[in-house]
C-alpha cells in the first residue's frame, strides 16, 4: 500500500505544482493586460484615491479636492470655473478629463515617474505619489479682463507674451462651470446632457479649438509676404491697384467699405483696411510665397499643442488666382483659431519670430518642488526684424489714426488691426468682429502683451469698424491688465 | 469474509516500532508565531484602512491565543506524539481567515461576518478539543462505517428541501443559522470510503475478471463493483439536485485516490476518470447552472465583450493580477469588487490581491504541508482503515484547495466551495477543525510506539 500512498501524494504535488503555476501566469505574466482591461475599475479607483495635485493661477491655486468617502473619493472643485474652464477643462470621474486636467494628468493624479524622488524604489513599492502641482503662465487680472469684457456675447480672447509665447489669457464664452461634472451622482448626468445639448456650445474652447475666417486681421500676414518677397518695397508707394478689383479670371468685383483705396499705398492700405489692394497685393506675390508666410506664422500646423492640442488654423495651399485674392484678405477657405491671431500679433511685437505658445510655466511636487519648467522656444522666423518694424509702424497707426482708435492706452505703444468676417451662405451670417493688438509700455524695453479678440455676434454695422467697436475694447481692457501687473 | 481492520492482514511488512520524539514544545512556538503572525495582519489591516490600531486588536489576539492554547493543552494531554505541525498550521490558516474576513468587513458595514466566523472556530476548535480528548483510538471509527455512509447520505439530502441560495441548493437555514450539511458529510464518508475499502481491499485487489487479458484493467466482480457505482451515481445525483459540482468533484476524486490506495490498480484510476468525464460532459451540457460556468471558465471575459461588465471571474483574475509579485499590502487592495461571495469562495482573490504571488504561494504551501502531513502519518500507521483514513482526510483538504483555488484563477472551471479554514463559512470552519482533529489522533498513534495490538 506504501508505493500507492506516494504515488497518490505525488497527484497532490501536481495539482499544487499546477496552482502555482497558474498562479503565476494569472499574477506575473498576464498582469499587465488584466491590469489595463478597461472593465477593471482599480487604475480608476487609484486615480481618485488621493487628492489632484493643483491647478494654480497667480500663485493660488483655481481647483481644488473634496473628500466624499465613496468608492472614487475625492472629487474635483474649481475656484471661479466658468472663467478658468477653457484652461483648465473639467476633470470628471464620468467623463475622463480635458485641457489641462487631461494634458497634465499624469502630473496631477502623481503617477509621473518624475514626481519620485527614487523612480525605481516606487516600481517596486507601487506606492502613489501625492497628486503634483501645475503652474499656469495664466495672468488672473487678464483673464478675468477678457472674460469680463466679453460678458454674455459668444466669442473668445487669447493673449500671449510676445517675447517667449506664454498664453497670459485663454478665454471663451459663453462658459460652464467644469465642477458640475465632477462626481458620480445623477445630477453629474444632467448637466453633462445639458451641456452638450446647449446650442451655445458652452463646453466649445473657442479660443484653440474654434477656426473662424480671420477677414481683415489676415492682412497682416498678406503685408508681411509682401514686404518679405519684394512685391512692396516702400510702404509708401502706390500699389497701382484698381477700385473696384476684378478677381483674376471672374466676373465679380471686390470693393471697399471705406474710399481713397484707389491705388493707395501699403500704410494707407493697411490703415483703412482696403480689400483691393491686399486681394491684389496676395496675387502679385503669388501662392507659393503667400503659403510659406501664412505657414511659418503658424498656419496648417497639426502638431501645435500648448500642451493640450490647438486645432489647426488653415490656409489652402491649392487655389486659384481669385480664390488667392479672396484667402489674401481672410476669406474664402481662411480659417484661424483666436490663438493663432494673437500668435501674428505677437511676431509683429517680437520682431518677427513666432515663439511656441505654451500654458504650463513649470510642475511641482505636493510639496512645491518643482519638476520641470518651460521655456521660450522660437516656433519660426516669420518675416526679417525689419519687415518686422514696418508692420509695427503700420499697426500702430491703425490704433492711432485709423480702424483701432478704440484700443488706445495712455502711456504705451499700441499696434492693432480690425477685421469684420463674413461667413455663412452668401455671407448672411452676422459677422464676426475681430481685433488682434499688442502693446508695449512706453518706459518698457519689450512688448508685453499681444492679444486676439473674436466676438461672434458682433451687433454693430458690417464693415471693419465693428472690429474695432466690439472687439478692440475688450482688446485693450487685456492689454491694460498685462500692463499694469 | 470480512477482514477485521486492526488485525495483522495486512500485506505491508510491519514496521518495527519507533517512539519520535514528542516535540511539543515546537508546537507552542510555532503557535505562538502563528498568533503573532495573525494579530500583525489584524493590526496591518487597521493601519492601512484608518490609519490606527484597530480596537479589537488585542481582544482578537487573546481570543485566537486562548483558542489556540487550549486546543494545544488538549494535544499535549491525550495526544502527546502528535505531529507538532498540524495544530500551529490550523491556527495560522484560521487566523489569517479571520483577519482577511475582518478587512472584507470594513467594505461592507452593513454586512459583518468576522465576529460569526469567530464564533465557529470556537466551535470549530470545541469540536477539535472535544475529539481529541474522548476519541482514544482512531480504529474505534471503523465501527462506525456503515452507519457514517447512511448519516452522510442524510445530510447530503437534507438541502434538498430547503430553498436554493444564489442557484446552489446546499444549505439549511434553521433559526437564522444557515449550515451546510455536505460538509459535515465529507468526514463521515472519509470514514465510510477508508472502512469500507479497509475491509473489502483484498476482493478489490485480487479477485475478479480481467478486460482484455490485461491484468492492469481487472475489474473487480459486481458484488464489489456495486457500491462503487452508486458512489458515481450519488456524487452526480447531488450535483444534479443540488447544484453543487464542487461536492461531487470532491467525493468522486476522494473516492477514486482511496480505491487506487487500497487495491493499487491502475486501472480504477482509468474507470474512475472515464467515469468522471461522461459524468461532467453530461452534466455540462445538460445543467445550465453548471454549464454557464463551464462557459466562463472558457471565456472569462465574454461579460465585458457583450458590454455586460466584469463577471466574478473576470473581477477575481483582476484582483489577482492587481496583487503581482508582492500584493498591495493588506487592506489596499479592491477585491471587493468582486461582490457577493468576495468573503467565501472568492475569499483566496483577497489573499493574492493583497499578499501578491508571494502570499497566495505561502499559503498554498500551508495547505501542501498539512496534506503532507497527513499523508506522512498515514505511511507511518500499520492498520489499513487508518493508513486510508488519513489519506482520505489529507485528500479532501488537497482536493479542496485545489478545487477552489483552481477555480478562482481560472484553471479550472469555477465550483462553489470553501477555501479551508480560510473562507467564510460555519460549517466548513467546524469541519476541517474535527478533519484537524482526527490526523492529530492518526499522528499520535503513527508516531508514538505501537505494537500493531494494543489498543488503548
Amino acid at each position: 500500500m506504501t508505493k500507492y500512498i506516494r504515488r497518490a501524494a505525488v497527484l497532490c504535488a501536481v495539482l499544487l505544482v499546477a496552482l502555482l503555476v497558474n498562479a503565476t501566469r494569472v499574477q506575473v505574466f498576464q498582469a499587465s493586460s488584466y491590469d489595463d482591461n478597461p472593465a477593471n475599475r482599480r487604475q480608476t479607483i487609484a486615480r481618485w484615491g488621493q487628492p489632484r495635485g493643483d491647478v494654480v493661477v497667480g500663485g493660488r491655486p483655481v481647483t481644488g479636492s473634496r473628500d466624499t468617502g465613496e468608492q472614487l473619493r475625492y472629487e474635483r472643485t474649481y475656484r471661479n470655473g466658468p472663467l478658468y474652464a477653457p484652461v483648465t477643462g473639467f476633470a470628471s470621474q464620468v467623463y475622463g478629463t480635458t485641457f489641462l486636467e487631461n494634458a497634465e494628468d499624469s502630473v496631477l493624479s502623481g503617477t509621473d515617474p518624475l514626481l519620485s524622488p527614487l523612480p525605481l524604489w516606487n516600481d517596486v513599492t507601487r506606492a502613489q505619489n501625492a497628486g503634483g502641482k501645475v503652474v499656469t503662465t495664466i495672468n488672473e487680472a487678464a483673464q478675468q479682463a477678457a472674460y469680463g469684457g466679453l460678458g454674455d456675447r459668444r466669442g473668445a480672447v487669447a493673449a500671449i507674451e510676445p517675447s517667449t509665447g506664454k498664453i497670459l489669457a485663454l478665454v471663451s464664452a459663453p462658459s460652464y462651470d467644469p465642477g458640475e461634472l465632477s462626481g458620480t451622482g445623477t445630477e453629474v448626468t444632467r448637466a453633462w446632457r445639458r451641456l452638450n445639448g446647449d446650442e451655445s456650445k458652452p463646453m466649445l474652447n473657442r479660443a484653440i479649438r474654434q477656426t473662424y475666417p480671420p477677414g481683415s486681421t489676415f492682412k497682416v500676414v498678406t503685408a508681411a509676404a509682401a514686404l518679405e518677397s519684394g512685391v512692396v518695397t516702400d510702404v509708401d508707394a502706390p500699389t497701382k491697384s484698381p477700385n473696384p478689383y476684378r478677381l483674376p479670371g471672374t466676373s465679380t468685383s471686390l470693393t471697399n467699405e471705406v474710399d481713397g483705396c484707389e491705388d493707395a499705398s501699403l500704410r494707407y492700405a493697411f490703415e483703412w483696411s482696403c480689400n483691393t489692394v491686399f486681394a491684389k497685393l496676395g496675387v502679385d506675390v503669388g501662392l507659393g510665397d503667400m503659403t510659406g508666410t501664412a505657414d511659418s506664422f503658424g498656419f496648417n500646423n497639426r502638431r501645435l499643442r500648448i500642451p493640450f492640442s490647438v486645432a489647426p488654423s488653415n490656409f489652402d495651399t491649392r487655389l486659384d488666382k481669385a480664390q488667392l485674392a479672396l484667402s489674401s484678405i481672410g476669406q474664402f477657405d481662411t480659417r484661424a483659431t483666436p490663438l493663432q491671431m494673437a500668435m501674428i500679433s505677437a511676431a509683429v511685437a517680437g520682431g518677427g519670430s513666432v515663439k511656441s505658445p505654451y500654458l504650463v510655466e513649470r510642475r511641482t511636487s505636493a510639496g512645491g518642488g518643482t519638476v520641470s519648467t518651460a521655456g521660450p522656444r522660437t516656433l519660426h522666423q516669420a518675416m526679417n526684424p525689419a519687415t518686422a518694424l514696418r508692420l509695427r509702424e503700420m499697426m500702430t497707426d491703425v490704433v492711432t489714426e485709423g480702424t483701432g482708435t478704440n484700443a488706445a492706452i495712455p502711456g504705451a505703444t499700441v499696434g492693432g488691426k480690425t477685421g469684420t468676417a463674413q461667413h455663412g451662405i452668401g455671407n448672411a451670417g452676422t459677422p464676426y468682429a475681430w481685433f488682434i493688438s499688442w502693446a508695449q509700455a512706453d518706459d518698457a524695453m519689450q512688448p508685453a502683451v499681444a492679444v486676439a479678440v473674436v466676438v461672434e455676434d458682433a451687433d454693430a454695422d458690417r464693415g471693419d469698424i465693428s472690429g474695432g467697436g466690439d472687439a478692440a475694447p475688450i482688446a485693450k481692457a487685456v492689454m491694460e491688465a498685462v500692463l499694469g501687473s | 469474509m470480512t477482514i477485521n481492520a486492526g488485525t495483522t492482514v495486512a500485506a505491508d511488512p510491519p514496521t518495527p516500532g519507533v517512539r519520535l520524539p514528542r516535540r511539543r514544545g515546537i508546537e507552542f512556538t510555532l503557535i505562538v508565531v502563528a498568533v503573532l503572525l495573525s494579530v500583525y495582519g489584524y493590526c496591518a489591516v487597521g493601519l492601512a484602512k484608518n490609519g490606527t490600531v484597530p480596537p479589537g486588536a488585542a481582544g482578537y489576539g487573546a481570543g485566537l491565543g486562548v483558542l489556540a492554547l487550549l486546543a494545544h493543552i488538549a494535544v499535549r494531554l491525550r495526544a502527546p506524539y502528535a505531529d507538532p505541525l498540524l495544530l500551529p498550521i490550523a491556527v495560522l490558516l484560521n487566523g489569517l481567515g479571520l483577519v482577511l474576513i475582518y478587512r472584507l468587513d470594513l467594505e461592507t458595514p452593513h454586512d459583518p461576518a468576522a465576529t460569526t466566523q469567530l464564533v465557529w472556530s470556537t466551535v470549530g476548535v470545541g469540536l477539535f478539543i472535544a475529539a481529541v480528548l474522548l476519541l482514544r483510538d482512531h480504529r474505534v471509527l471503523q465501527r462506525y462505517t456503515y452507519v457514517s455512509v447512511v448519516t452522510a447520505l442524510f445530510l447530503l439530502l437534507l438541502p434538498v428541501f430547503f430553498p436554493p441560495v444564489n442557484g446552489a441548493r446546499i444549505w439549511v437555514r434553521i433559526a437564522g443559522f444557515s449550515i451546510q450539511p455536505g460538509e459535515f458529510a465529507k468526514v463521515l464518508l472519509a470514514v465510510f470510503f477508508a472502512g469500507y475499502l479497509a475491509a473489502n481491499r483484498n476482493a478489490l485487489a485480487y479477485t475478479g475478471r480481467q478486460v482484455w487479458r490485461l491484468r492492469r484493467l481487472q475489474l473487480p466482480t459486481g458484488r464489489v463493483l456495486g457500491p462503487i457505482v452508486a458512489i458515481w451515481l450519488l456524487s452526480v445525483g447531488v450535483l444534479v439536485l443540488e447544484r453543487d459540482l464542487g461536492t461531487s468533484l470532491l467525493f468522486f476524486g476522494l473516492f477514486v485516490i482511496l480505491l487506487y490506495v487500497a487495491s493499487g490498480r491502475t486501472g480504477w484510476i482509468a474507470v474512475g476518470l472515464l467515469l468522471a468525464c461522461v459524468g461532467a460532459v453530461a452534466v455540462g451540457r445538460l445543467e445550465p447552472h453548471v454549464h454557464s460556468r463551464v462557459q466562463d471558465w472558457l471565456h472569462p471575459f465574454a461579460s465585458i465583450e457583450a458590454g455586460e461588465g466584469p463577471n466574478q471571474l473576470a473581477q477575481s483574475l483582476f484582483a489577482f493580477s492587481a496583487g503581482g509579485m508582492l500584493g498591495t499590502g493588506l487592506g489596499l487592495g479592491h477585491s471587493i469588487l468582486i461582490g457577493f461571495a468576495a468573503k467565501s469562495d472568492f475569499i483566496l482573490a483577497t489573499a493574492g490581491e493583497e499578499l501578491g504571488l508571494v502570499g497566495l504561494s505561502a499559503i498554498f504551501l500551508l495547505y501542501a504541508l498539512l496534506v503532507e502531513r497527513g499523508y506522512r502519518a498515514g505511511l507511518a500507521l500499520r492498520d489499513p482503515f487508518g493508513r486510508l483514513l488519513a489519506i482520505g482526510l489529507a485528500s479532501i483538504i488537497a482536493l479542496q484547495v485545489f478545487v477552489i483555488a483552481g477555480g478562482v484563477t481560472g484553471l479550472i472551471p469555477l465550483t462553489g466551495m470553501a477555501m479551508p479554514f480560510l473562507a467564510q463559512g460555519g460549517s466548513s470552519v467546524v469541519t476541517n477543525w474535527l478533519i484537524v482533529a482526527l490526523l492529530i489522533r492518526i499522528s499520535d498513534s503513527a508516531r508514538s510506539q505501537y505494537d500493531g495490538t494494543a489498543a488503548p
